[in-house]
């Protein structure tokens, strides 16, 4: 009861601090842009596709999990969408996107969305309401830190992890996104190109989730127990909402219905073709048979890789990069990941980490000022300082996520149990965390062994067999 | 009372079809049938998620339980041999046990009345 009232008191505090905010609005400047209906609508669509990705990351994530952690998987995902919306609009907005401090954050001016109202915002685009603008933005927010759980599935703590994504939502992500895309920002005025997230979405969440992997340690009885995908067509869902949101998620960071759209839409989709058929024919030659799962994560790969260049490259490119990426990830999570021997459980790093850095350095190399003249030339276009440019967006990058990312988990770790208990995940999130399950009946080959009474005990390893009476 | 006498089949799933018809044709009247996981001299085989190797030796099988008097255990077990082998490894074991006694619930009848299909009882 009194856990409520703390609640409850915090939420009239919220509303307090926020109420100026609300009245402050209205007083937007006389003399507004045009806004254009197209660029709207097409924005709009495009935050919308954007948003039914995080879903979609819950299934792509919760099919491969086993049975017993199905929806407390779903749910890290599902729930992001709920805390960082309001994260996002009480001030992440404001952090990534307000008027710049020192090229390094945004001031809190915008704190509740005042002055963030349905007139355009110039400096991000001129054509459609600035709420338009920071709803798009704000489907990024809040993908992102859905990412990072594939790293740490099945083994952490539900409060440790909402803690966990709303410091590193604020921050993390809201700094370097406004490094990279806010006006003022330190690494857009260095020129590093990022056209939809590669450097801000990707690369930070990919090695953010490593960091917490190693940091919280391999999953019980990892590399001697089976843990297998219990639900791969789940799995494939989700891959398939990915990719089909994906097309807002780069294709309107165009911010506009425009050719540099049409260029990203087909970029997007090119490279993720091309990421489909490398991974599976590398897994083909290398296990001898091509997978599904090896379709779906080639996918994801194709995509991750392609989001920092696909407002800047033409489509030849866009396939190179797609191929590329299809065996660099896959390399990276069959081969590499056990040769090191982390525990990154869905290959958030292997996936968008390396896929991520790959995208950024392959901007280097392939954009072009044909394809989008406010971006700039690369490697293969004559300008070699592109290269240089973008590697320091990836450096920078990867020290952040790494640096933040240690201090956050250490500092959550002073305060509560990170990562659960030996017991809670030998019987499984969904019960322990979330006191529901996933499925009536768990098998025993992809799920944990469970009874109906009411035993709390560690379950044992005996075979539980579903019984089916035939006629 | 007859003796009465439990057989359960361990086999492989794909022959359950093929089992059930050679009970029912031997006048076997009643099952109850179980997916289980086992292995005996199965060495089972491989699958590879994103590149990861996992050798799976425990594998599917149906468990079929059958209780008999009237019809010769002899014949359950010949029938149940001739559908389920393959000859391959895996075809999976029969294991014959006695029974102490049977109830039907409804009823209450006890001993090989209760296992039996009311049609053939003697009248």
């Amino acid at each position: 009861m009194r856990k409520l009232w703390t609640i409850f008191t915090l939420c009239l505090l919220l509303l307090v601090i926020f109420v100026p905010a609300v009245f402050a609005e209205g007083e937007a400047p006389a003399e507004a842009a045009k806004i254009d209906t197209g660029d709207t609508t097409f924005v709009l669509i495009s935050a919308a596709l954007v948003m039914i990705m995080t879903p979609g990351l819950a299934l792509f994530y919760g099919g491969m999990v086993r049975t017993k952690n199905a929806l407390a998987t779903i749910m890290q995902s599902f729930f992001i969408i709920g805390l960082i919306s309001v994260q996002w609009v009480l001030f992440g907005y404001s952090l990534a996107f307000g008027p710049d401090i020192s090229h390094f954050v945004g001031a809190l001016d915008w704190i509740g969305l005042n002055g963030v109202g349905q007139d355009p915002n110039a400096d991000y685009a001129a054509t459609i309401p600035h709420l338009a603008f920071m709803i798009f933005q704000g489907m990024f927010a809040v993908i992102t830190p859905a990412l990072i759980t594939g790293a740490f599935a099945e083994r952490m703590k539900f409060p440790a992890f909402v803690v966990f994504t709303l410091l590193w939502a604020t921050l993390v992500y809201d700094p370097v996104a406004h490094w990279v895309w806010g006006v003022g920002g330190w690494l857009r005025e260095l020129g590093v190109l990022d056209f939809a997230g590669g450097t801000v979405v990707h690369i930070i969440s990919g090695v953010s989730g490593l960091v917490i992997a190693l940091m919280i340690g391999k999953r019980k009885g990892y590399g001697s127990e089976v843990m297998m995908p219990h639900h791969l067509p789940m799995t494939v869902i989700g891959a398939s909402l990915l990719w089909f949101g994906w097309f807002g998620f780069n294709a309107g960071s165009a911010l506009g219905a425009n050719g540099l759209a049409a260029s990203a839409f087909v970029t997007t989709h090119i490279a993720a073709a091309a990421a489909t058929v490398s991974w599976v024919l590398t897994e083909w030659i290398h296990h001898g048979k091509p997978t599904i799962l090896g379709a779906a994560s080639g996918c994801v790969a194709g995509l991750v890789a392609i989001t920092p260049a696909a407002g800047f490259v033409s489509p030849i490119p866009a396939v190179i990069i797609g191929l590329a990426a299809g065996i660099i990830c896959f390399l990276a999570v069959a081969v590499v990941k056990a040769k090191v021997g982390y525990d990154d459980s869905l290959d958030a790093f292997g996936v968008h980490g390396i896929g991520g850095t790959w995208g950024a350095i392959a901007t280097g190399l392939f954009a072009s000022t044909s394809v989008n003249p406010a971006g700039a030339d690369g490697l293969f276009y004559g300008n070699a300082g592109q290269l240089t440019t973008q590697l320091i967006g990836v450096g920078a990058s990867w020290i952040t996520a790494i640096v933040m990312t240690f201090i956050i988990i250490k500092v959550i770790g002073l305060f509560m149990q990170v990562r659960a208990s030996a017991e809670q995940e030998v019987q499984g999130l969904d019960i322990t965390e979330h006191g529901e399950r996933g499925y009536a009946y768990q098998d025993f080959m992809t799920g944990s062994p469970v009874s109906f009474s009411v035993s709390t005990s560690a379950a044992t390893q005996e075979i539980v067999a579903k019984k089916t009476t035939l006629a | 009372m007859r003796p009465i006498t439990k057989v359960d089949i361990i086999t492989r799933p794909e022959k359950l079809e093929e089992l059930k018809d050679a009970m029912n044709k031997i006048g076997v009247t009643g099952m109850t049938v179980t997916q289980v996981y086992g292995c005996g001299l199965t060495k089972g085989h491989t699958e590879v998620y994103r590149g990861q190797e996992y050798n799976i030796n425990l594998v599917p099988k149906v468990k079929v339980e059958i209780v008999v008097c009237e019809v010769p255990v002899e014949r359950v077990l010949e029938a149940a041999k001739t559908a389920c082998r393959t000859g391959k490894i895996g075809d999976g074991k029969i294991f014959v046990y006695p029974v102490a006694n049977a109830v039907r619930i409804r009823t209450g009848e006890e001993g090989d009345i209760a296992i039996m299909d009311p049609a053939d009882m003697p009248k």
